[in-house]
């Protein structure tokens, strides 16, 4: 209970921004917290935002933990339509829809020990390892596909897509279970401990006995797995893989939610919780803007202008300023910590 | 550097002419001027944007912008031309020096904030993109009289072939930036700059300065390349080339350019795009192939230069350790 | 050697570090051509003293005088158009390009804004001839030895006219051969004028080419004597800061060898960074490792908790062999290692003293098996108040804190594994009188409890104190092992500074 109040309390710039721009959203359209059960599924503005959400924030909480550890993995959108193409190609074949599934899984798991292999065994970096998968992702997709777009009708399938469980949409109870399910580990068990150990001092963790290259590797297969769930989710929800476009440059999104959510880009935070506000504050960022009767290419722009603002409030050099005028130092800008000038060594790697 | 001191830009010709010697055995015609000058033509674009992105990889960063600066150049011609009756030269003028300028900015951006170049150059990735729609949705086709005679402009090569003004621009900007590598004190800061930025310092290398014109350059050739495009199209068009900016990275390290910065150059890089175009050639000609075996090519010849650079500095090192550390 | 007046004078240098005095009050003259040797152990204040003259770092206090005039390098780019350069052992040249550029980085010969390559490499090549080396200069300097690059490092600083050259640790991965050919080179500089600072920790080496010899110790000067003038049993112990009467005689214990092996190590080694040793640790023993910086020590310890792996000897606990590839190994046989660097190898600095305190016994008992939080709080609340680690509370993150208290609780760490052989890497280095006495205490209490210790010192009063016997290194050399009244600082300094006294 202690460690979740102290989670909320760090989290409370991250919380307010969400709060902030769903004030903005309800100001600008007044019914955006209507919500009123259609046809045994709850509508409306602000349920369609937590639906909309859901991908990008199954990617993001796998993204989180690679992040956590000093990596990155580019591969997460190109894995998503692998595993939709999994997933309905196998339908579309026949098999029931629990098989399809497991096997779209399966791929997300598979794509996801490829690239922890190149990073912890072949020591690539992560940047450079993930790049492989991102350019060869869609590839292997479409000719999963026969490049075509996959379309299916299997209900069950397509219900994890499109269904409702107690009116709640099953994305969200998807994305809720898998990050509660990783909650769960994280503070039941020392994992969490050992990854921000990582991220934090790859060569002290080390010598310390954690088995840092067989974490790394696990951790980018978790990315892979919940990257694969999203592509699932995607798939379901169209009733169809489109090898092409299925998670085009989610990656991107899913690393600005974890970002968005307090974490550095330079390791050692592993904040699943923050990550989810991230990923829920993006998506009601870009419903606000459409709300707002802007076109929705405009999200490009407003996208720009959040990367800009945090790289800004995250710059060292501006922290010094920071620190300087109001004294006291982090405590102060506790926005986005963790990011005082760690000089970086490349992870696992031991030192000669 | 001498070709032997070059062990990668070596194992590129050596798949080049692999993937010549394959294509030419089922395909003879393929070695006629006329196909070679059309490869030429076809990879001009893409070719100048993977310059820019080699100079920027060899001093270790990245550039995620270029793609969508090429397609706001490719819209914003469009829009200034056919809708504001602009010259189309002026036009270009004002693209190439919009296009530097945003590098510039880029470049700035990372050098004073200290922030990944990565994130830095998505940040102008979306910026780009979205200036684009900011101007218009749709596909605008530029039909100036200009154009028309520009994409005519060509040499004559022996048996058939020629070479367009977009080919030509793109020898040129490879014979500029080989120059620039090699010739210039600037080249050699680039090189300084990849190797180790710490180092660099210490021996005078002003690393600001450096950073800024590299983006820039890199900025630059993709307005070129916008340029480029435009003229090959003759349309401007918002969603243009996503993700283009992926296939310049992979020819940057199919050229055997180092992804972490330091070694590469111009050369591979051009065999690099031709390698990509000729595998797209392979594909529509032998026609039973879908276009995602390119994709798949295009990973596998990526990981496999990965792996092989990653072999050789871990054997490079073990070697030194070796001989007494 | 010429007796003009000095090219370089430091007059009452003070340095300040937040928590310590890197320098305080330091005197420094370098006459032109001579070879001046500066010699100290770790935290010393040379490479401080060094940083300064160079124009790396600004004093405090005191000023600088280049022939006679007072000047201020700002940065290290001043300071070399002054004359004056360093060459680090990290050598901080680029080895991606080529032997030529990293010459005449920012100095090539241009033409119409083009650099003409083949005037490059002649004058690539007529400077190293020069200096009498003979390279392909097109080739990439990463494909030379680091030998080579050193040279090439000295040979872009000389080709300006240094007047000053300062040499830190240019020998450290040298072999003999490559050592003759540095010295013929610096002898010939030091011929022409060049005043050369030389930094090494090979005593043989300083014998062979100084002229003079300035020692420092604690941020302060010992003092400068001529290298002919000075026996080396005395430059050790001026290093060393203990003179050989006031050594303190040790109650000698012998009792230990009767008790159980812990742990035996038989022909242990790996080629090229530690000869194959043999030692064996009892229960309740303290083995005290002696040496030299770049003796050997630290890698002897990085070898037996698996951080580096052997490639001959075997380790046998409790007389059964046993694996040991990598720490997690070295852990689950009850070993325990500090390391002599904290920041980068111990602490993980942005988390918590708690998470600090817990992590090896958690990464021990494995993932799944978390320690609960209530655990966690009694094991670091335990700690906290028996080695006194000075924190507000267990929730700080360890970088919060001073030295001594991260050194307490980075050994709290590994006490909390209740280990049975604990190798410490000058676990007293850097930190302030209180804390430092605290912790040879802790040494001691733990060595009475049965434990077996390894630890690594340069302050050889705090070794004898503790040790029951001590492991002698020179040249990554194990030489001998002193025990009973051996276990004195005279003994000690006389095997280091063998061969010659020894004999």
């Amino acid at each position: 209970m202690k460690a979740a109040r102290e989670s909320i309390r760090r989290g409370a710039p991250q919380l307010s921004a969400l709060i902030f721009l769903l004030v903005v959203n309800w100001v600008i359209f007044p019914p955006f917290f209507d919500v009123s059960l259609v046809d045994g599924r709850l509508t409306g503005s602000i349920i369609d935002v937590l639906n909309r959400a859901a991908p990008v924030a199954l990617l993001s909480l796998g993204m989180a933990a690679v992040i956590a550890t000093r990596g990155i993995d580019l591969s997460v959108g190109a894995i998503m339509a692998i595993s939709g193409a999994v997933a309905a190609s196998l339908v579309d074949a026949g098999h029931a829809w629990y098989v399809a599934v497991l096997c779209a899984i399966g791929a997300g798991l598979a794509s996801g020990l490829w690239n922890g292999f190149l990073v912890s065994v072949l020591r690539i970096q992560p940047i450079v390892a993930t790049l492989v998968l991102m350019v060869a992702g869609r590839g292997i997709a479409q000719l999963i596909t026969a490049g075509q777009i996959t379309t299916f009708t299997n209900p069950q399938l397509a219900a994890l897509g499109s269904g409702a469980l107690l009116g709640v949409p099953a994305p969200i109870i998807i994305t809720v279970a898998v990050a509660a399910f990783l909650i769960f580990l994280a503070r039941t068990t020392a994992l969490g401990m050992f990854i921000e150990a990582i991220g934090t001092n790859p060569h002290a963790s080390y010598l310390v006995g954690i088995r840092t290259r067989a974490l790394l590797i696990s951790v980018y297969a978790c990315s892979g797995v919940t990257a694969a769930i999203a592509g699932v989710i995607v798939a379901a929800d169209i009733r169809g893989a489109d090898a092409n476009n299925a998670g085009l440059w989610l990656e991107l999104d899913a690393i600005l939610a974890v970002v968005l959510g307090g974490a550095s880009l330079l390791g050692g935070r592993l904040l699943f919780m923050m990550t989810l506000v991230g990923a829920v504050t993006l998506q009601a960022l870009k419903t606000g803007i459409l709300l707002a009767g802007f076109p929705s290419e405009f999200n490009l722009v407003v996208m720009a202008a959040v990367v800009s603002t945090l790289l800004v409030l995250q710059a060292p050099p501006v922290h010094q300023w920071w620190a300087k005028k109001i004294g006291g130092g982090r405590a102060v800008m506790a926005p986005w910590p963790a990011l005082a000038s760690r000089r970086a060594r490349p992870p696992g790697k031991p030192k000669p | 550097m001498k070709l032997e001191h070059n062990r990668p830009l070596l194992i590129t010709l050596v798949v080049f002419g692999l993937l010549v010697g394959v294509a030419a055995a089922q395909f003879p015609f393929i070695l006629s001027g006329r196909v070679v000058g059309n490869l030429l033509t076809d990879s001009a674009f893409l070719g100048v944007l993977a310059l820019g992105m080699t100079v920027v990889i060899i001093s270790g960063g990245i550039d995620l912008s270029v793609g969508a600066v090429l397609a706001f150049v490719s819209v914003l011609l469009a829009v200034l031309i056919e809708q504001h009756q602009v010259n189309p030269f002026i036009a270009f003028a004002c693209a190439i020096a919009l296009s530097t300028g945003f590098g510039a900015l880029l470049g700035s951006g990372i050098h004073f904030l200290k922030a990944p170049p990565f994130i830095v150059t998505l940040a102008g990735m979306f910026l780009a993109r979205g200036g684009c729609f900011l101007l218009t949705n749709d596909s605008i086709p530029v039909n100036a009289d200009v154009y028309q005679q520009l994409s005519s402009l060509a040499l004559p090569l022996p048996a058939g072939g020629r070479i367009t003004l977009s080919a030509g621009i793109m020898l040129l900007a490879l014979a500029a930036t080989v120059v620039m590598l090699r010739s210039t004190r600037f080249g050699a800061n680039i090189y300084a700059l990849g190797g180790d930025q710490k180092a660099a310092r210490l021996m005078g290398v002003r690393t600001g300065r450096t950073t800024i014109a590299i983006y820039a350059f890199s900025g630059m050739m993709a307005g070129i390349a916008g340029i480029l495009f435009s003229i090959y199209t003759q349309s401007g068009y918002p969603l243009a080339v996503v993700g283009i900016e992926l296939d310049a990275i992979a020819a940057v390290v199919i050229g055997g350019t180092l992804l972490s910065g330091g070694y590469g150059g111009a050369v591979g890089t051009f065999f690099g795009v031709l390698i990509l175009g000729l595998i797209q050639l392979y594909i529509t000609l032998e026609g039973t192939l879908s276009s995602w075996w390119g994709k798949i090519a295009t990973g596998t010849l990526l990981f496999l230069f990965i792996a092989i650079q990653q072999l050789m500095l871990m054997l490079s090192s073990r070697r030194r350790r070796a001989a007494g550390k | 050697m010429t007796a003009h007046r000095p090219v370089l004078q430091a007059r009452g240098i003070r340095k300040d570090y937040p928590g310590t005095v890197a320098l305080d009050d330091v005197d420094f003259d370098l006459l032109p051509g001579e070879i001046h040797a500066l010699m100290g152990e770790n935290g010393a204040g040379k490479s401080t003293l060094i940083k300064i003259l160079t124009g790396a770092e600004q004093s405090d206090e005191g000023r600088t005088l280049l022939e006679g005039n007072a000047v201020d390098f700002p940065d290290t780019s001043v300071a070399q158009k002054a004359g004056v350069w360093a060459v680090h052992q990290e050598v901080t040249l680029l080895p991606n390009l080529s032997v030529a550029e990293n010459l005449l980085l920012g100095f090539q010969p241009t033409r119409f804004g083009l650099v003409q390559r083949s005037e490059m490499k002649k004058l690539a090549q007529a400077t190293l001839l020069d200096l009498g080396l003979d390279l392909d200069v097109e080739r990439p300097l990463g494909g030379y030895p680091v030998a080579v690059r050193q040279l090439v490092a000295i040979a872009r600083a000389v080709r300006t006219d240094a007047r000053v050259l300062v040499l830190d640790e240019p020998t450290a991965s040298l072999d003999a051969s490559e050592v003759e050919r540095l010295f013929a080179l610096i002898r010939q500089l030091a011929e022409r004028g060049t005043a050369i600072i030389f930094i090494s920790h090979f005593l043989d080496q300083v014998y062979a080419i100084s002229d003079r010899i300035t020692v420092l110790r604690n941020g302060q000067r010992v003092g400068t004597y001529f290298s002919s003038a000075l026996p080396k049993v005395e430059l050790v112990s001026a290093m060393l800061g203990k003179g050989l009467e006031d050594a303190v005689e040790h109650p000698p214990s012998g009792s230990a060898q009767e008790r159980p092996v812990t742990a035996c190590f038989t022909r242990f080694g790996k080629e090229n960074l530690v000869e194959p040793f043999d030692l064996d640790l009892h229960a309740g023993e303290a083995i005290g490792a002696a040496g030299l910086l770049g003796s050997g020590r630290t890698e002897t310890a990085l070898l037996m908790f698996g951080v580096l792996k052997t490639d001959s000897g075997s380790v046998l606990m409790d007389g059964q062999p046993v694996r040991l590839n990598s720490p997690s190994d070295a852990i689950r046989l009850g070993f325990a290692f500090s390391p002599e660097d904290r920041k980068t190898d111990g602490i993980i600095g942005a988390m918590s003293v708690r998470d600090n305190i817990t992590i090896a016994l958690q990464a021990r008992n494995g993932w799944y098996r978390k320690l609960p939080r209530r655990e966690q709080d009694r094991i670091a609340d335990t700690f906290i108040s028996a080695l006194n680690i000075r924190t507000p509370d267990a929730d700080k993150p360890i970088e919060q804190l001073s030295g001594g208290n991260q050194q307490k609780a980075l050994l709290a760490r590994w006490l909390a594994t209740e280990p049975r052989l604990l190798i410490l890497d000058e676990p007293t280095r850097g930190i302030d009188v209180g804390a430092h006495a605290e912790i040879v205490r802790l040494i001691e209490k733990l060595r009475d409890e049965g434990m077996s210790l390894y630890v690594i010192s340069s302050e050889l009063e705090e070794l004898t104190a503790y040790s029951d016997r001590i492991s002698v290194m020179r040249d990554r050399k194990q030489v001998c092992i002193l025990e009973g009244s051996d276990v004195a600082i005279n003994a000690i300094v006389s095997a280091i500074a063998a061969p010659e006294t020894a004999e």
